[in-house]
Formats: structure tokens, sequence, C-alpha cells
């Protein structure tokens, strides 16, 4: 218990005495944790901007004029069953056109055909959407399947608009599965190198000091007396980092929140305060692994010697 | 070769000069001794231990019943007179009440009372070598190795050394000091052991 104690004294007086060296490896750590904290706050606007495309991307199946309410509703529940399905929406041929004429209210030409032909030109419709873009092809191949409506059933489905907006959708699917790669290279380089960086930013703070771990090897210090207490000034550095890390956000979310909701279609700050305790968690275990095991490694070189 | 065919035995409680000139072998010597190097070939022994033969954690046992003074003071810079003393004695496990009652008289032997709050680059080179004197002996080392103690030192910082160092072995503590001084060598009158090109080439009982 006197060991711990004299290990996290002399840990504080170290970083305390370190001067510019121990800011310097702060400043590092701190570097290191705010490329993190870009990496989690950019991955929440990107998997934002991706589930608002994605809800925008739906298909419709129109069913011919006048097919039976009762089959449609049938198949409804046939694809609410499908895994791939979250929702389907049922357009009756009497909404489609209220809604028709409401669209076109402007429009007097298209409404005074329509009021000539006297009758409901349009059928009723299903508004289908999966839980993932690709699984649009499932449900275009199970409505081309010949058991949908049920063996004998007269084919009440006019067409859907799958295929008409099969390109967009693979093109869409295309760039939000390289946008998910690209973005878990990038983090995982923006990540590596930092590390990278931080680690021999401490092994710099600790070649200064590589003599006198000698000396106190010679003066008879155990190995952990020598090793402890820059184990405890990289954890400083790792939870003084973390702290400086997180309140630099504040005012950045902040700013973005206020500015840039719109084009981000995403508030930033609200993301960030919701999530404030589990940000600061990832980067305060990662300010202190980085600082603790850095020391580790660094000190074990001289240690030996 | 650094050293070659080199033997001598010290008995408990002895004061040895070891002499010669710079390159003479008499810092590999000591490394030998603290097992910092390893010879290629031979034998260290601290009483019926071969030194070369220790785990690490044999050898920091080992390290704590020696004291070593070096040319170059080897004090740790970011820790004051009073800390450097204190952290030898945390490394043999001493309390903070042992500390704290011996650390100010060992200070006061060496006459760095007034100077235990200063930092080692506040001291000057005589005082700086006191602080790694007292250092040295603060756990009650049997035995001293003191590597050119006053090579950096004027003619009254060594003579104030030598005589620590004299005080002591006559309190019992076996002394080995390698030096280049032969003034040094005639104030303490004891043994010599003369060193060239890596070999004894003398061993005398009171060495001038």
């Amino acid at each position: 218990m006197t060991e711990l104690k004299r290990i996290i004294k002399a840990g504080f007086i170290n970083f305390k005495r370190g001067g510019s060296v121990s800011l310097a490896a702060v400043l590092q750590v701190v570097n290191t944790l705010v490329v993190i904290v870009a990496i989690i706050l950019l991955q929440a606007v990107l998997y934002s901007s991706l589930s608002v495309i994605k809800d925008k991307v739906d298909v419709t199946i129109y069913f011919n004029v006048g097919a039976p309410e009762v089959q449609i509703m049938s198949l409804k529940e046939s694809l609410l069953k499908l895994p791939e399905v979250e929702n389907v929406s049922y357009v009756s041929a009497e909404q489609a056109i209220k809604l028709f004429r409401e669209r076109h209210q402007s429009d007097y030409p298209t409404i005074a055909a329509l009021d000539e032909i006297g009758e409901n030109p349009l059928g009723a419709t299903l508004n289908i959407k999966t839980k993932e873009i690709s699984q649009y092809e499932n449900i275009a191949n199970f409505l081309k399947s010949d058991n949908v409506l049920g063996s004998g059933s007269p084919n009440i489905i006019n067409h859907s608009n799958y295929y008409d907006n099969k390109l967009v959708i693979d093109r869409l699917n295309t760039i939000i599965s390289g946008a998910q790669k690209l973005g878990f290279i990038l983090t995982l380089y923006l990540i590596v190198s930092c590390m990278l960086i931080t680690f021999n930013t401490i092994r710099l703070t600790i070649f200064i000091a590589r003599e006198e771990i000698g000396v106190m090897r010679l003066v008879g210090a155990s190995k952990m007396h020598v090793r402890g207490p820059f184990m405890v000034e990289g954890a400083i550095y790792g939870i003084l980092s973390s702290i400086i890390t997180s309140l630099f956000f504040w005012p950045i979310t902040a700013w973005l929140g206020r500015n840039m909701t719109g084009f981000l279609g995403f508030n930033i700050y609200d993301y960030y305060v919701a999530n404030f305790f589990q940000i600061f968690a990832i980067i305060l275990i990662s300010g202190i692994l980085f600082g603790v095991i850095s020391s580790f490694l660094a000190v074990r070189k001289y240690l030996n010697k | 070769m650094a050293l070659d065919d080199v033997t001598f035995t010290i008995a408990a409680g002895e004061f040895v000069s070891i002499v010669g000139h710079s390159g003479a072998g008499k810092t590999t010597l000591t490394k030998m001794i603290l097992a910092e190097d390893a010879p290629t070939d031979g034998t260290v022994f601290f009483e019926s231990i071969n030194v070369h033969k220790l785990k690490n954690k044999d050898l920091t046992k080992l390290r704590r019943r020696i004291g070593v003074v070096f040319q170059d003071f080897k004090l740790l810079s970011n820790k004051t007179a009073y800390e450097n003393i204190a952290f030898a004695m945390e490394a043999v496990g001493k309390s903070d009440v042992e500390i704290v009652s011996d650390v100010p008289h060992v200070l006061e032997l060496v006459d760095l009372s007034q100077r235990m709050r200063h930092f080692p680059h506040q001291l000057s080179g005589g005082e700086q070598q006191r602080l790694a004197i007292a250092r040295a002996i603060i756990n009650q080392p049997e035995l001293i190795i003191a590597d050119e103690p006053t090579g950096n030192l004027d003619p009254i910082n060594t003579h104030e050394i030598v005589q620590i160092l004299k005080k002591i072995n006559d309190l019992g503590t076996t002394v080995i000091l390698a030096t280049h001084n032969r003034g040094v060598i005639d104030a303490i009158g004891k043994r010599v052991i003369t060193m060239e090109n890596g070999k004894v080439i003398r061993d005398t009982k009171n060495g001038k």
C-alpha cells in the first residue's frame, strides 16, 4: 500500500516537474482523442444521412382498377410476414384519386380530363419499405412468383416501380457500402497513425529520463518502483487529455448544431450532449490506455539495461 | 580488451584504491562488480555470490548492499536533494518514519542541511558529490564503490570527499575507490591496486 502511494505521488510530482515535456505529451494525446471523437461524430452524421436517403427509397405496387380489396389486404399480410419488410402502407383507389387531385389542383387541363372520364382511372397501391436497400430485389422476386396471390387467383397487379427505381437503388447501394468501407479504412488509418505518434511522443519523454532509469536501478529500485511513476504519468496524460478533448468539442458541436443542422440534416450538438458520457468514457479509457501502455513499453527498453 | 587476466580479493572493511590512467580499465572493473557489464571470461564474487549468475530480482537485492558514487554524480535531476536520498530509502522499502528521521541526519553528515530543498542543478559540483555520497551511504551498505568521485572537483572539494570516504571506512564499510589522482591515493595511504592496459600491474598494502 505504501509502495502504491509512493508510486502515485511520484507520478504526480514527475508530471508537474516535467513542464513543457508533460504539456507536449498531453497535447499529443489530445490530438489522438480529437481524431477519435471526430470519427465518432462523423460516423453519426454519415449514418444519419444514409438513413435519411434510405428512407426516401421505396417500392410501390400498382393494382389493376377494380382489384378486390380483400386480395390486396391478403397480399399486404403476406408481405408483412417477410423478414426483409419493415413497413407496408395501403392506399385505396379513392385515396389515390384524392391525392392525385390535391397534387394537381393547379393543373386545370389534367383535372378537366379527369372530370371528363367520369370514373376513377386509378387503382389501389401498396407502398413497401424494406429494412435494407439491397432487399428490394427479393421483394420484386417475391411479387413475380406464381403463388404470391394464391393459386388460381386472377392477376390483380398492374405493375411495380421496382425496375424503374432499380438503377437508383443499385447506385445507392454501391455508394452506401463504399462509404461504409471507406469510413472503416479511414478510421483505422487515423487511429493507428495517431496511436503510433502518441506512443513515440511518450517514448521521447521517457528517452529523456533514460539515464535516470539506469541510476534508479543502480540504487536498488525494483522494476515496478522505476516503471510505476512513469505509468501513473501516462495515466495522467490520458485523464487530462480526455477532459481537454471533451471540453474542446463542447463549443464546436454547439456551433455546428446552431449553424449546420440544416445542411447536415442532423443536430450534432444534441447528439454530443445525449451521448456525452459514452463518448467521454471512450476517450477516457483510450487516453489512459494509450498513456499507460506507451509508458510501460517505453520504460521496458531501458529497464533491462 | 578492457580487462585482461585480473584477479584479486578484497576483505570486508578494507579501503582499496584502484589507480591507473584513463582507459586502464578501472571503470570497467567497477561496472563488473555491479554486474552492469559482464566479463567474456571469468567470475566476480560478492562474498560467495557470483554476481553475473544472479537473476534480475536478486541483482536488485545485491545492489541494495552496495553504495555507488560516480564521477558525474548520477543524481536524479528532477528530484530535490532530500528526495534523491529518500528515493534510495524507498527503493529498499524503508518506512516513511525512517525516511523522515534519517534523511536530514545524513544530509547534516555531508553538510547539506541547508540545501535539502535544492535540485541537483542548483548545487555546486562538490555539493552534488557530497549528495551522491549521502545517497550511497543512507542504507548502510556493506560496500561503497566510488568511481573517480573527485574527477570533476577542485582540490578543496576533493579533500572533503576523501575525508568523508575515510570516515565511512573507519565506521566499518568496505570502500573501493577508482581514481587516476595520485594525490588522493597519497592522502589515503591504504591498499592500492595499480592497473595498466586492463591488467593489474601492482598491488601494494600501503600504496603511495
